[in-house]
């Protein structure tokens, strides 16, 4: 029973961590985040159910034209959900993009219907693990989001846009006298955040259902996950997303489903309430 | 001026038995999710209609069936139930694809006195609603009836000694927990286990885990279809095979697409089935429906089959009931109901199908289990 616990922990983890890594690049750059992230999955695996089953397209094509819609749907939240709020210092954008979410949830529910799909497994196969299946999709989930947090990681470390990004968030007045695009940076996250949302919404798929309401939960996890793993950490928020797809795995495995939600958010109250940065974040010094 | 208002004034006021045609009203889901079943009501009690209207109908008068959508809200429900009762004035109101949208609209015609007929919503407190004067009546499934047939099928066909449940997490998993719980107890049994899962779960490993750990040897589910099919999934990564006795959940969509090949391995309830040998009923109504609707070439169009059955005996049952009213009074005709005897109808030949005791006309003697064969819904060992 642990081992499946796990298997199935480390799948879901890595889903919440992927999910999660889109509020850690915004928040780098603007200490803002789009709350709606779960609507963002949800227009991944829609656009790309759209393209590829109704339409026939080949699955690559489907895909590469979804993330690049939900790219330009990050844009989109960024300029009417965040940016005229953040300008004038008004936190009002955290309403703003979880109504521009269920505007995007309910526009989805009218033009592709109640009805949930079934989403075509495009990684036939896996291997069998302590008696579970685990499909390569499942496997290729949690490669992707730590590939990703690498990534992340090591741009915003090791490249000039990557210090660019983090200049903004420290002093966007000083940066912007630097030469850098402040504006410009933070759309750009934006975009990116919403991109990596479509992308686990599109891995995500085969594995659940397609439908309108199908990242509103996924949505709540992993903005638990994120605040969990220390928001501006890449690395601290997939680890954070394992940890809580394995303590919720291991509670109904061995608690019983009863207790899965009540437990797995009391963890994360309980783990913020000890360390208030997050377990894997760093208290940031705030120079007056 | 003063005329035309008096007129119009008379006109609104006009009791139901002035009109010219006898209105039924129906409230149900006609948009989103649930848009097929609610076709399929409308289809059933359309094709009866129309075959009472082309014997002259009911009291000398024409039936005429009036729909508003409720979009699967309560509150929108009770809208449109409002207004078919008192602006429309129907004679008997059906309705509630949704057990909530139904226990939202009970109050309102207990009160008002007009008959309340529920073609689908198996909710158990839809009927017994606990009210005096009760005007609720039904021709579906029960939740409380289905969990005896779904405990009695385990037994008489796998044979299942030690069953656990896998329930969504909502009112309806809890409502159908509460009924298996009394039907394993009525026979001196207990579950194996009782599982929840959210209707957005993607992996149900860890619950079926559990039941298997505890020497589940068949599983009740309740969860509609998607949820349904989440599980179906997380039986196949496991390589567990227990047999799955199912509530009508994987009937509301689109299930074998959803779960995939060992969809068919659920077996569900459903009242009725156009598939194989059908009764002079069944072929009749068969028929009308094909020549009603274009796109109805065989019993596989027919879907869900339970929502057109419910709904056309029903009907014909409220005819008899108007008829034996004498008149379109909502507490003559609630009286009517418990006056119909024998009639042979297309889920089976009721005898005596409604008392002032109970007011659900079908029961676990009446049930078909099915199963999904590519994306139709047949008898369970029609197909070989």
């Amino acid at each position: 029973m642990l081992a499946s616990a796990l298997l199935t922990g480390l799948g879901l983890g890595s889903m919440y961590g992927l999910l999660a890594l889109g509020f850690y690049i915004t928040y780098s750059v603007s200490s803002t985040v789009n709350f709606a992230q779960g609507s963002s999955m949800m227009l991944g695996a829609v656009l790309a159910y759209t393209f590829s089953v109704r339409l026939g397209w080949p699955l690559t094509a489907a895909a590469g034209l979804a993330l690049a819609l939900c790219a330009l749907y990050g844009l989109i939240v960024e300029a009417l959900a965040v940016r005229p709020f953040a300008r004038r210092g008004s936190n009002a954008w955290l309403m703003a993009t979880v109504a521009l979410g269920i505007v995007a949830d309910n526009a989805v529910l009218f033009t592709f219907g109640k009805e949930p799909r079934g989403f075509p497994m495009y990684f036939a196969g896996g291997l069998t693990l302590s008696g579970i299946h685990v499909s390569w999709l499942q496997l290729a989930i949690p490669a992707v989001g730590l590939a990703l947090a690498a990534a992340l990681s090591v741009f915003s470390r090791q490249t000039r846009y990557g210090k660019a990004m983090l200049a903004v968030v420290q002093n966007p007045d000083a940066a912007r006298l630097m030469g850098i695009n402040v504006p410009m940076v933070i759309a750009a996250a934006y975009a990116a955040s919403t991109l990596l949302a479509g992308v686990a919404g599109i891995m995500i798929a085969p594995l659940s259902n397609v439908h309108s309401d199908m990242g509103t939960l996924f949505g709540i996890k992993a903005f638990a996950v994120a605040i969990l793993g220390g928001i501006a950490s890449a690395w601290g928020v997939m680890l954070a997303g394992l940890l809580f797809g394995v303590a919720e795995a291991l509670i109904t495995s061995f608690l019983g489903s009863a207790y899965t939600q009540i437990l797995s958010f009391t963890l994360v109250i309980v783990a913020l309430a000890l360390m208030p940065n997050g377990l894997f974040g760093r208290a940031q010094a705030k120079k007056v | 001026m003063k005329k035309i208002l008096l007129l119009l004034a008379a006109l609104a006021a006009q009791p139901a038995w002035a009109q010219d045609t006898i209105k039924i009203g129906l409230v149900t889901a006609l948009s989103g999710q649930s848009a097929r079943a609610g076709e399929a009501i409308t289809r059933g009690m359309q094709v009866a209609i129309d075959e009472l209207n082309a014997k002259g109908g009911v009291l000398g008068k024409k039936l005429e069936l009036v729909r508003r959508d409720d979009e699967a809200t309560p509150a929108k429900g009770v809208i449109a139930a409002r207004e078919l009762l008192f602006k429309e004035k129907v004679a008997v109101l059906f309705g509630g694809l949704d057990t909530p949208v139904s226990l939202a609209i009970v109050p309102i015609v207990n009160e008002g006195k007009i008959p309340f007929m529920g073609p689908w919503a198996a909710g158990t407190p839809i009927t017994k609603n606990g009210a005096k004067d009760n005007y609720v009546f039904r021709v579906s499934a029960v939740d409380e009836i289905v969990d005896k047939a779904m405990l009695q099928y385990s037994q008489k066909t796998f044979g299942a000694k030690n069953c656990g449940m896998i329930l969504v997490n909502n009112p309806w998993g809890e409502s159908n927990e509460k009924g298996l719980t009394a039907a394993l107890s009525a026979k001196g049994m207990k579950p194996a286990g009782i599982e929840k899962f959210e209707g957005n779960d993607v992996d149900v490993v860890p619950q079926l885990t559990r039941l298997k750990q505890a020497g589940a040897d068949c599983l009740f589910l309740v969860g509609n279809v998607g949820p349904s099919a989440q599980v179906v999934k997380s039986l196949d990564r496991m390589g567990w095979k227990p047999p799955v006795v199912s509530h009508w959940g994987p009937a509301g969509g689109r299930f074998t697409e959803l779960a995939g090949p060992s969809a068919k391995q659920v077996h569900f309830v459903q009242t009725y089935s156009f598939f194989g040998k059908l009764s002079p009923v069944g072929e009749k109504v068969m028929k009308a429906l094909m020549a009603k609707y274009p796109d109805v070439k065989g019993p596989g169009d027919v879907t869900p089959a339970v929502g057109v059955a419910n709904a056309y005996d029903a009907t014909m049952l409220t005819a008899l009931a108007i008829k034996a009213a004498g008149k379109l009074d909502g507490t003559a005709i609630r009286d009517g109901y418990y006056k119909i005897g024998k009639y042979e109808g297309l889920i089976k030949t009721y005898n005596k199908p409604f008392t002032r005791e109970n007011h659900d006309a079908v029961n676990e003697n009446d049930y078909v289990w099915t199963q999904f064969i590519d994306n139709q819904i047949v008898p369970v060992g029609m197909h070989k």
